[in-house]
């Protein structure tokens, strides 16, 4: 028996993000008396392998396959069904994002075991194993009990902390067979050198109440200052006035940030519903009820234009002193 | 080619949630019901495509899971221009269980392109579009918020961190939509209400299917403390804040 974590890399290298969902197969592993055992596919030297028993990985797969390079959603999931029958799974944890989303469905299909994504926390029980998970876009939890014998979770980012436990574990090479892949990659359009929104620890987003495009150095200046990633609201998406990519909500990116501004934005439902699990959120907008008030933990009143600039004034001196 | 857009029938986005006394159960009582507005935009897509297509595309199908209360939005899925419809005639308890019956309509019905929208609103799962890619053996691509077909070839852009990626697939396959894959949802015009009156609307009776997962309880978040409030001529006090009380700067 075994708790089975697939740990994704990102050009070789393993993020936060990966030994987060070791850290909680970990957990688990310890409740049910069983150990890790951590699987990556792809090109990852050793060292990089090694690092997974630090957060509580006994054992390291590594599947090297020139034809793995990208995702390749039903032969990932081959493998990893191989590996999790050879290990004897009891659950297998992904990461709630893209990749762990197109491979958790699969997954549960080919091995008949219950999937319970978006997981935020430990199982609320282990007999029958029962675990809390988001729904109604943040608005409520539910808690889902897994009727097959063993189970796939998917963890949301930023709801387990990292925990070291310095292990030393075994590295062993496994040879997988997949069905034979039928897309293929044309074309790879990477934004580099800018924080992710999807990792970082401070999101500064902007709203309508930026008025326009060309008000957003502030945002881009202090953003830079805290090592943040610029975000916004639907409406200054959809105006084009900043890229798609930038938009959170429900419709958008669903993020978990330590620190989230909300910088003239009134915080309507969708948009709550995709930034609600963020640690810390400082909302400063003109309207004294709007609803992001509401999710607020730290709020101003006051012109965001005019505040902004106050703001960077002020976290430099803080910087500074 | 045929293409299927599979529907979920969600609670309107703006619902106050709120549960049974037991917390078992959603309690719908006044509830606007829409379609999962990731649904919504593939359909829109799948029907851009079919005019597009030069006749490659024959028909738009869409297909729910779901008791004779999901109609409305199947109708209003018709009224937007989906050809016909299929109704599972089922409770949709679990996502393996619902991408189950789909599988069973896509093996009798052979549809060589499969929509679906990366998740409901209301279960947040995530899974019905994989799980029916697996049950299926059809390969999948996930996160697609572009999709283009040129003859034969059918070309999709899929979001990854930091960027994007062209993929060129081969039918059959699944596709899972989301933000991009269709700028607005399209709106049912008055032609589009009264035509869908007479569109083909099949129900189907389910197959057998296991449910591997059970909702049991729900919970509200815990009410939140009040949001404190700073003055806007004293920024330095939030960093103070920010650093001293919540240190996360």
């Amino acid at each position: 028996m075994a708790i089975l974590v697939y740990t994704e890399n990102w050009e070789g290298k393993f993020k936060k993000l990966s030994y987060e969902l070791v850290s909680y197969a970990a957990k688990l592993a310890e409740d049910m008396g069983t150990q890790v055992v951590a699987v990556s596919i792809g090109n990852t030297d050793k060292e990089q392998l090694k690092t997974l028993g630090k957060y509580g990985a006994s054992k390291v797969i590594a599947v090297c396959n020139g034809e793995l390079n990208t995702l390749h959603n039903r032969a990932y999931t081959a493998v990893l069904a191989q590996v999790a029958q050879k290990e004897n799974a009891k659950i297998v944890v992904l990461a709630h994002n893209n990749t762990g989303k197109a491979l958790a469905p699969r997954l549960s299909v080919k091995l008949k075991a219950g999937l319970v994504s978006g997981v935020v926390a430990l199982p609320i029980s282990y007999q029958p194993v029962t675990f809390r998970k988001k729904s109604f876009n943040g608005s409520a939890f539910a808690n889902v009990k897994v009727n097959s014998p063993s189970a796939i979770v998917t963890l949301f980012q930023n709801s387990y902390e990292i925990v070291e436990k310095g292990i030393e574990p075994t590295i062993e090479e496994f040879v997988p067979t997949f069905p034979e892949i039928n897309a293929q990659v044309t074309n790879v359009d990477k934004v580099t050198g800018k924080i992710l929104l999807t990792d970082a620890e401070i999101v500064v987003s902007g709203g309508r109440g930026m008025k326009g495009p060309e008000n957003w150095a502030p945002i881009e200046e202090f953003a830079s200052l805290l090592g943040a990633a610029t975000a916004c609201s639907r409406p200054v998406s959809d105006e084009n006035w900043r890229p798609h990519s930038e938009h959170v909500g429900q419709t958008g990116k669903i993020i978990a940030p330590n620190l989230y501004f909300a910088l003239g934005i009134s915080g309507a439902i969708q948009h709550l519903g995709g930034v609600s699990s963020s640690k810390c959120i400082v909302a400063v907008n003109t309207d004294k009820d709007a609803p992001i008030f509401e999710a607020a933990n730290y709020g101003i009143i006051g012109d965001v234009k005019k505040v902004l600039p106050d703001l960077v004034a002020a976290y430099k001196e803080f910087k500074a002193s | 080619m045929k293409i299927l857009v599979c529907i979920s029938n969600v609670p309107d986005t703006t619902t106050k949630i709120k549960f049974n006394n037991e917390k078992t159960e959603f309690d719908k009582t006044g509830v606007q019901w829409i379609i999962n507005p990731w649904d919504e935009l593939a359909l829109t897509r799948a029907l851009e495509l079919k005019e597009t297509s030069n006749g490659v595309i024959t028909a738009v199908t869409v297909a729910t899971v779901g008791l004779i209360d999901s109609e409305p939005t199947i109708r209003k899925a018709l009224a937007i221009g989906a050809d016909n419809a299929v109704r599972v005639n089922a409770n949709p308890k679990d996502a393996y269980y619902v991408a189950g019956q789909i599988a069973e309509v896509v093996k009798k019905d052979g549809y060589e392109i499969v929509i679906c929208g990366i998740e409901s609103s209301d279960y947040n799962g995530s899974a019905v579009g994989g799980m029916l890619s697996e049950f299926l053996e059809y390969s999948s691509v996930s996160s697609v918020s572009g999709m283009n077909i040129d003859g034969g070839n059918i070309v999709v852009n899929r979001e990854i961190d930091g960027g994007k990626e062209t993929l060129a697939v081969k039918a059959p396959f699944v596709a899972v939509v989301q933000k991009g894959i269709a700028i607005n949802p399209r709106i049912p015009n008055m032609r589009g209400i009264m035509m869908a009156k007479t569109k083909s609307l099949a129900v189907v009776e389910p197959a057998a299917m296991d449910e591997l997962t059970s909702y049991e309880t729900y919970e509200l978040p815990a009410a939140k403390a009040a949001c404190k409030m700073i003055s806007a001529e004293n920024v330095k006090e939030l960093i103070d804040l920010l650093h001293n009380e919540a240190k996360v700067i």
